[in-house]
């Protein structure tokens, strides 16, 4: 496998499982605006993995299409980070996923719009738009929520302290992503970790909801090495109907 | 081009694609007619539909062998849309897009006293609003 193909599957991995898992919130949301939000958000989601996953299987030669990516690999072939296969939980867990995954995404697609690589350029140029608007939403939401009411605050500080440990694996550079960065096609992902701390913080001071400390983090799913048991759950109900018919079309 | 005037959006009927602004170019290599195509949201679906609209208005013109290309950079704007587009679409009672980041006024009465309900509605390229003095909610065109 490729360096290329590797980090580009990472890319369309991590908008396709959250916004799969996004997308369950369609038709339960609390309120009818939120409701349309989260789909509107998933499906932003979905329409920039069409683009990654398009470009991975060009990139592969193999002939294999985003679809063929998406509903035919298994758990073990996708390289999302552990943070977006987390379940979704309440609302709030979900904005608070939702908004740490934002951040890092707004700032990944910054850099990689200023890549080497013409097509992912233009992919994260297009792409970052969408993602700024999702976290000015998301950050907002966390900040209403955190400076909610004694509940809402006590939720959330809690939400924070469970999924605070998937943070560290999007900093983690290996192999992969070095020789990517070295070829000024994408960002090593320790040079983000500065800034979208910063940007975490000042969001997560304004809820007044308390930075847990850093320590051991969880990893994994980037290298696709050790997922979550929640990613298998996602696939089955993600892929059935190509399992069950395969080579089905609309 | 001007034949591209009279393909509506499929989802805001009141504006063509060259008003939205996501015809980027048309040309002729050989005999094949060429259509470059910017998308407006990356998960929108009416994008599918819209490259559908485009070649049978086409065909309709007589023209056979036509190839429509999705171009992403540079990736569209609102800054693209036609000023006809943006009277259109406030005649249709949705706001244009303003740099400001909201509705200039009411596209129902007017008035500037408007707040937001939600940031998105019925489409990816719309938000919802409610104006304050006539009290009607109205869809406002996101800026991006």
């Amino acid at each position: 496998m490729s360096a290329l193909f590797e980090a580009l599957l990472r890319l369309g991995d991590n908008t396709l499982i959250l916004g799969h898992r996004v997308s369950e919130w369609c038709g339960h949301a609390p309120v009818l605006e939120e409701d349309i939000a989260l789909a509107n958000t998933a499906l932003d989601l979905i329409g920039q993995t069409r683009m990654w996953l398009d470009l991975a299987g060009e990139v592969e030669g193999a002939g294999r299409s985003a679809d063929d990516l998406a509903f035919l690999r298994d758990a073990w072939d996708f390289r999302n980070l552990l943070l977006v296969e987390q379940p979704n939980g309440d609302f709030g867990r979900t904005i608070l996923r939702q908004f740490l995954f934002d951040t890092y995404h707004v700032e990944l697609l910054h850099l990689l719009a200023g890549s080497t690589h013409p097509q992912i350029a233009a992919i994260a140029a297009k792409s970052v738009k969408e993602a700024i608007y999702h976290q000015e939403r998301s950050g907002l939401t966390v900040t209403a929520l955190g400076d909610g009411t004694e509940e809402s605050h006590a939720k959330m500080q809690q939400h924070l302290e469970d999924l605070w440990p998937y943070i560290g694996e999007m900093f983690d550079d290996d192999a992969v992503d070095l020789e990517l960065s070295d070829a000024g096609i994408m960002p090593a992902p320790s040079s983000l970790k500065e800034p979208v701390l910063a940007r975490l913080t000042a969001v997560l001071d304004a809820a007044t909801l308390a930075r847990p400390a850093d320590g051991y983090h969880q990893r994994g799913g980037r290298n696709g090495r050790q997922h979550s048991e929640h990613l298998g759950h996602i696939l089955t109900q993600m892929q059935w109907l190509q399992r069950a018919y395969p080579g089905a079309t609309w | 081009m001007d034949w591209l005037d009279q393909v509506p959006d499929p989802e805001i009927p009141v504006i063509s694609v060259t008003d939205l602004g996501i015809v980027r170019g048309v040309s002729w290599e050989d005999d094949k007619l060429v259509v470059a195509v910017t998308p407006t949201y990356s998960g929108c679906p009416a994008t599918g539909v819209i490259s559908m609209d485009i070649e049978t208005a086409l065909r309709d013109r007589g023209i056979s062998d036509i190839d429509i290309r999705i171009q992403l950079a540079p990736a569209w704007t609102t800054d693209w849309l036609s000023e006809k587009g943006r009277t259109r679409l406030e005649e249709y009672g949705i706001a244009p897009p303003s740099p400001a980041g909201g509705p200039e006024r009411c596209p129902q009465c007017g008035s500037t006293d408007v707040e937001r309900i939600s940031q998105f509605g019925s489409t990816p390229c719309k938000a919802q609003w409610r104006c304050k003095s006539c009290a009607e909610p109205f869809d406002y065109f996101k800026c991006i």
